[in-house]
């Protein structure tokens, strides 16, 4: 077992540092689920399959990150509210490198 | 009026397997879906995807396991109203519901099951501020009549393969076809590029990338569109007639979370210790649409609940019969269509 720390803002502006598990395959947008900081049905609509921006981020830490997939790339091309440091949680794994990241979720689309 | 015994409302994999469950008991299905093709997600979203976890099937991909709950269920002659959303349901006298479409089409039947995954699949907007006032009039976010568009100017924007297919087949209906879109980079069958890079080389379309729509402009009907360079943040002005924002589909409860269920997590409660009735008696809530304490979304669970929801549908509507589960490697399955499939009879014959 092992956590790291991972501070998300909501979609409310609201601050939570959360412990995330790097052992159990989780990538962030189940992260942001398993703490219930967004409503279900508001993020992860795909399952995580980079297929919706209902997990959109944006990465306020200086944390190397791993490339984006050429599906997270396209995603990102077509979803709203999207910056440079905009990334989608499903395709962020939970790896001991990442301990102190910092995030913003992007607000929900209409 | 579609007059049917159970009325499914979504046509995903665990609508489909429904309409099996209840055609073993004789029940008869019409189901309801926005999108034009049964299968949901699974057809929509990821057809070409493999799913791992459905028993028997070690790997399936996810369009394929459409094609056979399609064929499964061929023999209980399922209705569809494919198209149209669930719109409005109403209680009858006679204890049945009567649900009308977007489009007007009405459906009669005692029991609604409630099959709709995450809601139905809605064009994702823009955030465009005269978008609204435009709609149906230059803006629209499908293409129903590609014939509305010859000799006209057409903005499509977008980078998936919907914008990429409606370009191409624009280019030869309309008097100009402009694609925007953010990135260079297009996402869609290689062919499709290919033949829109084609298609840019002969002039026929006026690609512009990278760049976004910023603004709507015109009196009554939409006549001009500014469209930003994200590069170089030039602003261009184009004369267009139509604007169609191809930025695919994202799901919606929609209508359905006003027809006084009980919502929580934008799901349908339900009660999942015994039939998995919602808190209206007669309608059902299964698969993903649903949650109950240790409610899982998969597929399989969809299946389940699909299953014991039909006994429970079958009780209601013929309070008084009594109903033993039969195993169809004992029964058979009897269609609808006349068509009897079963186990082979075992001969009896002496060998001399």
């Amino acid at each position: 077992m092992s956590d790291i720390k991972i501070k998300i803002t909501d979609r409310d502006g609201v601050l939570h540092e959360v412990d995330a598990p790097t052992d159990m395959n989780m990538n962030l947008m189940e992260v942001v689920r398993s703490y219930e900081l967004a409503p279900e049905g508001t993020i992860g609509i795909c399952g995580g399959m980079a297929m919706c921006a209902s997990c959109q981020c944006y990465v306020k830490s200086e944390h190397q990150l791993p490339e984006k997939s050429d599906d997270e790339e396209a995603m990102l091309a077509e979803a709203f509210f999207v910056e440079d440091n905009s990334r989608l949680g499903c395709q962020i794994h939970m790896t001991d490198d990442l301990d102190g990241l910092e995030v913003q979720l992007a607000p929900e689309e209409a | 009026m579609i007059k049917t015994d159970i009325l499914i409302i979504g046509a995903g994999p665990t609508g489909l397997f429904t309409v099996f469950e209840a055609g073993l008991l004789q029940l008869k299905c019409h189901l309801i879906d926005a999108l034009p093709q049964p299968g949901g997600q699974c057809a929509e979203i990821y057809p070409k995807k493999p799913i791992y976890d459905i028993p028997g099937f070690p790997e399936v991909l996810a369009g394929e396991l459409v094609d056979n709950l399609m064929e499964q269920i061929k023999p209980f002659q399922p209705g569809f109203t494919l198209g149209e959303r669930a719109e409005r349901i109403e209680k009858l006298e006679d204890g049945s519901f009567l649900v009308t479409t977007n489009k007007g089409t009405k459906h009669n039947a005692p029991i609604i099951a409630i099959a709709g995954g995450l809601g139905s699949f809605e064009p994702r907007k823009p955030m465009l501020d005269n978008l609204f006032k435009f709609e149906d009039k230059g803006v629209a976010y499908m293409i129903k009549e590609p014939e509305v568009y010859r000799d006209k100017k057409v903005l499509i924007a977008g980078g998936g393969d919907s914008a990429l297919d409606w370009s191409i087949f624009l280019a030869d209906v309309a008097s100009e076809v402009t694609l925007v879109h953010r990135r260079n980079e297009f996402r869609g069958a290689l062919d499709s590029v290919e033949k829109v890079q084609q298609l840019k080389n002969q002039g026929k379309i006026n690609l512009i990338t990278p760049a976004e729509v910023i603004d709507l402009q015109g009196g009554e009907k939409l006549e001009k569109i500014i469209v930003r360079k994200t590069d170089n943040s030039e602003e261009i002005d184009l004369d267009v007639d139509n604007f169609i924002p191809l930025f695919g589909l994202s799901p919606k409860l929609g209508p359905i979370s006003d027809w006084g269920l009980e919502i929580e997590k934008n799901a349908i409660k339900v009660d999942n210790t015994l039939d998995y009735q919602t808190n209206i008696p007669g309608i059902y809530a299964i698969g993903d649409v649903n949650t109950y304490p240790g409610k899982l979304k998969l597929i399989l669970c969809g299946f389940h609940e699909a299953t014991l929801m039909c006994q429970s549908a079958y009780q209601r509507i013929f309070p008084d019969k009594k109903y033993v589960m039969k195993y169809t490697t004992v029964g058979g399955v009897t269609g609808f269509d006349g068509s009897k499939k079963e186990a082979p009879k075992a001969v009896v014959k002496s060998i001399e």
